[in-house]
């Protein structure tokens, strides 16, 4: 019904009666909005819209000094090999992809000159193939031409296994050809709904091949041009040391009009959140401050009468607490928490449910995360059309109590609920970071009321995130009853993020614990939804895959939500950043500026 | 002397050895790894952090790894940094200079206040000045410095807002105004370290002078009709300044490995935050280089003092 529905609607765009931002609202109201709205229409052979810029200076440059404070400094400066998003960050100072995303999730264009669609021919009808046109006349910071080569290159280097580049999940599946200078056409193996992956954000940065050619494969880390960037971007490079400070002056030759605003660019590191909101917010010593992970109270208090204010961007991220549903404390061959074994309390449906009635989420929102945190039933939280409405969340003791009761866990001498010899004692583990210790703390004490008892574990960031295959207290080996943590979804798309709990991919120890199913969780209709959702090009029907298997995990209690998180950034008043929740922060800096 | 100096140097070639080998075993079996933030990026195939695990060598054993990296050393190269892929010797060296100008000035301040304050106290034991640097002291010493550090912040910075508490490496402008802000952005670092040495550092210089202060040739020097002023300075000072020599020479090491809390705190690009940044990134190479180059400082600068110590009481025999 919501098929056809879409279908006379995108018609009705096609045609003119219906104005995309109409069609837009009209899909919020169904549950489905933002990037991949856009993708709907493009493949229903509307163009994808492009994002509109409230850039508003008229000259290039003149805009002063531009002050970034990122309080955990990038360390290296090749995009594809960034560990973390901060160094992600600093490499797209410099380098840029053909296309990122605005704050709504609509594409805007960078080093393409126009947004690939089955209408201008550019999109297959079939979706194994996309063609880019690159915008012409774009130079490198040193003077060559940049042209259809360097893409072409930037995806023969990612892919040699030899260069062990981070980014290889995006581009080993595809092919890249050159069908001139300044056009590329990207293949596919299957029909790819979401082909807007490669080449676009941050992890589509292109590099110039003149300078990375020898470069290729197991030489990748002797290339100067991984210390001193040459892109095509906005701001060119000037000094880099590893952790603490990249330096950038304008580039006179952007191609983009009036573009950039800011004369030099600064990017200091190091510190902690707290006083880098202070020296935005407070002190105004600096521009902007990059991922402002306070308490609420403190910037509250901060930003009475201060030069700065903070900032949010929505996004997919969820902190969750996934439940085991293997048995951490028995060993069969050589592991703990092994596929072959059923966790003795969580086997029985209603000790999940209860747990989820146990989390009481407005009381985190309100405690923790403030303004920075909204309260939800699910795990996939983003894109806003993926977003499942059929789901709903309560906080209450006595129902968790009753649902207990009727299971036939009564409680015992101590008040801990038992059934069967088995008592309801459960380990909570996470990694140590104050907010979550905090939320521990808030669901231990329902539990406690429930009769149920939590014992809490809290492990170094540093070990709870590593692959350390010797490490017992990894999240991937899950040696504990519940763990809590989130998965940042770096794209606005979900099929990456719902692959990871098939079946196929559950973490043992015969694939050293790299297996991206840490819950252990086994569901046939779950396989087949997200099987089906990687192939489908229809886009409401994928939307209608997807909400399925948010819905399957929901109802089976695999993970339970415990706040969908807002990026949150410090600006000074005067600053207009440009900040989306899909994208690093400055994955749109050519559009940021100072109001005078 | 010089045989001594030589058979020093000697014992400290095992001795280093030892160092270097318990730091390599200590940091190879520590938990965590290097790739490990690329283990929670939905975007990061496993495969690759574990291509770079064996194409950084991170899966041979431990005593491989141990040889590797001495005999690498051995040929002056420190290996490389495994989260910005850029050589330890460069890291290291382009943070060396900000170290020694922010330590090495609270050092200087902290002898400039100490010397004089711990002697005048010596000459009026129990006096008002005495009691008044003594508790200053006590209060010096037990104050930590990120307490300091941010109170100095939360003053001089956000509520009279006269310094800056950001510290940067490229300020603008050249010659006076260079200068100028270059000395600003360091005046709270350098007197949050510089008083907290200070205050032990009075205590050290009052005791040693009170201890000499009481000797007969004092009583004798003063007997002959030689002035208060050069009683203290020539014949009192000397002697009492023995071991507090041997004290700053241990200081100098860790002038080179930086101060991180307070680094941390005011993001001073030095060696204490490259220190700190880089174990909690499990970056074993800089982490080993660092721990290494302060362990060669503090075994040379005790074969220093000890010698100093010869030239300044030769009383004391090197053999």
């Amino acid at each position: 019904m919501l098929d056809k529905e879409l279908r006379s609607m995108i018609g009705d765009v096609k045609d003119g009666r219906m104005d995309r931002r109409g069609f837009i609202q009209r899909l919020a109201a169904v549950g489905l909005t933002a990037p991949l709205a856009n993708q709907i229409l493009a493949l229903g052979g509307v163009a994808m819209a492009e994002g509109v810029s409230t850039y508003k200076p008229t000259k290039r440059g003149g805009g002063g000094a531009l002050k970034l404070l990122w309080w955990q400094g990038p360390t290296l400066l090749n995009p594809h090999f960034a560990t973390g998003t901060k160094d992600q960050d600093g490499s797209r100072l410099f380098y840029e992809p053909l296309a990122c995303w605005d704050p709504d999730g609509n594409m805007k264009l960078v080093l393409a000159t126009e947004i690939p669609s089955t209408q201008n021919g550019l999109l297959a009808a079939d979706g194994k193939s996309v063609t880019w046109k690159l915008k012409p006349g774009v130079k490198w910071h040193d003077g060559k031409p940049f042209t259809a080569d360097d893409v072409v290159f930037t995806w023969e280097y990612i892919i040699d296994p030899a260069t062990a580049a981070v980014t290889v999940a995006t581009y080993r599946d595809i092919t890249v050809e050159k069908v001139d200078d300044l056009t590329v056409r990207l293949g596919f193996k299957k029909p790819t709904p979401f082909w807007a992956d490669a080449f676009v954000g941050a992890t589509g940065q292109i590099l110039p091949k003149h300078l990375f050619a020898e470069f290729k494969g197991s030489k990748s880390r002797e290339a100067p041009a991984n210390l001193a960037p040459v892109g095509t971007g906005p701001y060119k490079f000037v000094e880099f040391k590893p952790g603490d400070l990249i330096r950038g002056v304008i580039n006179p030759e952007y191609h983009m009009p009036n573009r950039p605003h800011f004369d030099t660019i600064e990017m200091k590191g190091g510190g902690d959140a707290v006083s880098a909101a202070r020296a935005v917010i407070q002190t105004g010593e600096y521009d902007f401050g990059w991922n402002i992970q306070v308490e609420d109270d403190v910037l509250l208090r901060l930003e009475k009468g201060g030069k700065g204010k903070t900032i949010y961007a929505v996004g997919g991220d969820t902190e969750f607490i996934a439940l085991n549903f293997t048995d951490p404390t028995t060993e069969v061959d050589g592991e703990r928490s092994s596929i072959k074994t059923k966790h003795p309390l969580f086997s029985d449906p209603a000790v999940r449910k209860a747990l989820s009635l146990l989390v009481d989420r407005e009381s985190i929102k309100k405690a923790i995360y403030g303004r920075a945190g909204r309260t939800t039933a699910n795990f996939l939280n983003g894109p806003e059309k993926f977003v499942s409405k059929n789901t709903t969340w309560e906080f209450s003791v006595e129902k968790a109590s009753k649902i207990l009761d009727d299971a036939g866990w009564k409680p015992g001498a101590d008040g801990i609920r038992e059934k069967d010899g088995k008592r309801l004692k459960i380990v909570y583990q996470t990694s140590i970071n104050g907010p979550r210790q905090k939320t521990q703390a808030i669901v231990k004490q329902a539990c406690q009321k429930a009769g149920i008892d939590v014992e809490l574990k809290s492990v170094v960031a540093s070990v709870f995130f590593s692959s350390d295959v010797a490490n017992p207290d990894t999240y991937a080996k899950f040696y504990a009853d519940i763990e809590m943590f989130q998965i940042p979804m770096s794209q606005p798309d979900p099929a990456q993020h719902m692959r990871r709990y098939h079946s196929s991919n559950v973490a043992a120890k015969e694939n050293k614990w790299q297996g991206t199913n840490f819950p252990r969780w086994i569901n046939k209709d779950y396989d087949a939804t997200i099987d089906a959702a990687d192939g489908e090009m229809d886009p409401v029907k994928r939307v209608a895959l997807y909400i399925k298997a948010n819905d399957l995990l929901f109802q089976d209690t695999v993970f339970i939500p415990a706040q969908h998180r807002l990026k949150v950034e410090a600006s000074a008043n005067t600053l207009r950043p440009v900040i989306s929740g899909w994208a690093n922060e400055t994955d749109n800096l050519f559009d940021w500026y100072r109001e005078e | 002397m010089s045989q001594y100096v030589l058979r020093r140097l000697l014992i400290a070639i095992p001795s280093l050895l030892g160092i270097s080998l318990v730091l390599f075993v200590v940091l190879a079996l520590a938990p965590g790894d290097p790739f490990s933030e690329l283990a929670t990026n939905p975007n990061v195939p496993p495969e690759v952090a574990l291509a770079l695990r064996a194409k950084f060598g991170l899966d041979d054993p431990i005593y491989l790894r141990y040889l590797h990296w001495l005999n690498a050393m051995l040929h002056g190269d420190w290996g490389f940094s495994f989260v910005s892929r850029m050589n330890v010797d460069t890291l290291i060296l382009q943070r060396l200079p900000t170290t020694l100008y922010v330590i090495g000035s609270a050092q200087i301040l902290a002898l400039l206040i100490a010397i004089p304050v711990g002697v005048y106290a010596a000459t009026k034991p129990y006096s008002l000045f005495d009691q008044v640097a003594n508790t200053l002291a006590f209060v010096g010493f037990s104050l930590p410095t990120f307490f300091t550090g941010i109170l100095f912040i939360l003053i001089f910075s956000v509520t009279l807002d006269w310094l800056p508490f950001v510290y940067t490496t490229d300020i603008k402008g050249t010659g006076i105004h260079w200068l100028a802000e270059t000395i600003r952005q360091a005046i709270m670092p350098v007197a949050v370290l510089g008083l907290f040495q200070a205050a032990s550092m009075t205590r050290f210089v009052r005791s040693a002078m009170l201890d000499v202060i009481r000797l007969d040739y004092v009583t004798t020097a003063r007997a002959k009709g030689i002035g208060q002023r050069r009683v203290i300075i020539k014949h009192v000072m000397r002697n009492a300044m023995i071991p507090v020599v041997t004290l700053i020479a241990l200081q100098i090491p860790a002038v080179f490995g930086g101060a991180i809390v307070t680094e941390q705190i005011f993001r001073i690009p030095g060696i204490g935050s490259l220190l700190i940044s880089s174990i909690l990134s499990n970056d074993t190479p800089v982490v080993m280089a660092v721990t290494f180059v302060f362990a060669c400082l503090v075994v040379l600068f005790n074969l220093i003092a000890d010698v100093l110590y010869g030239w300044l009481d030769p009383r004391i025999s090197l053999r």
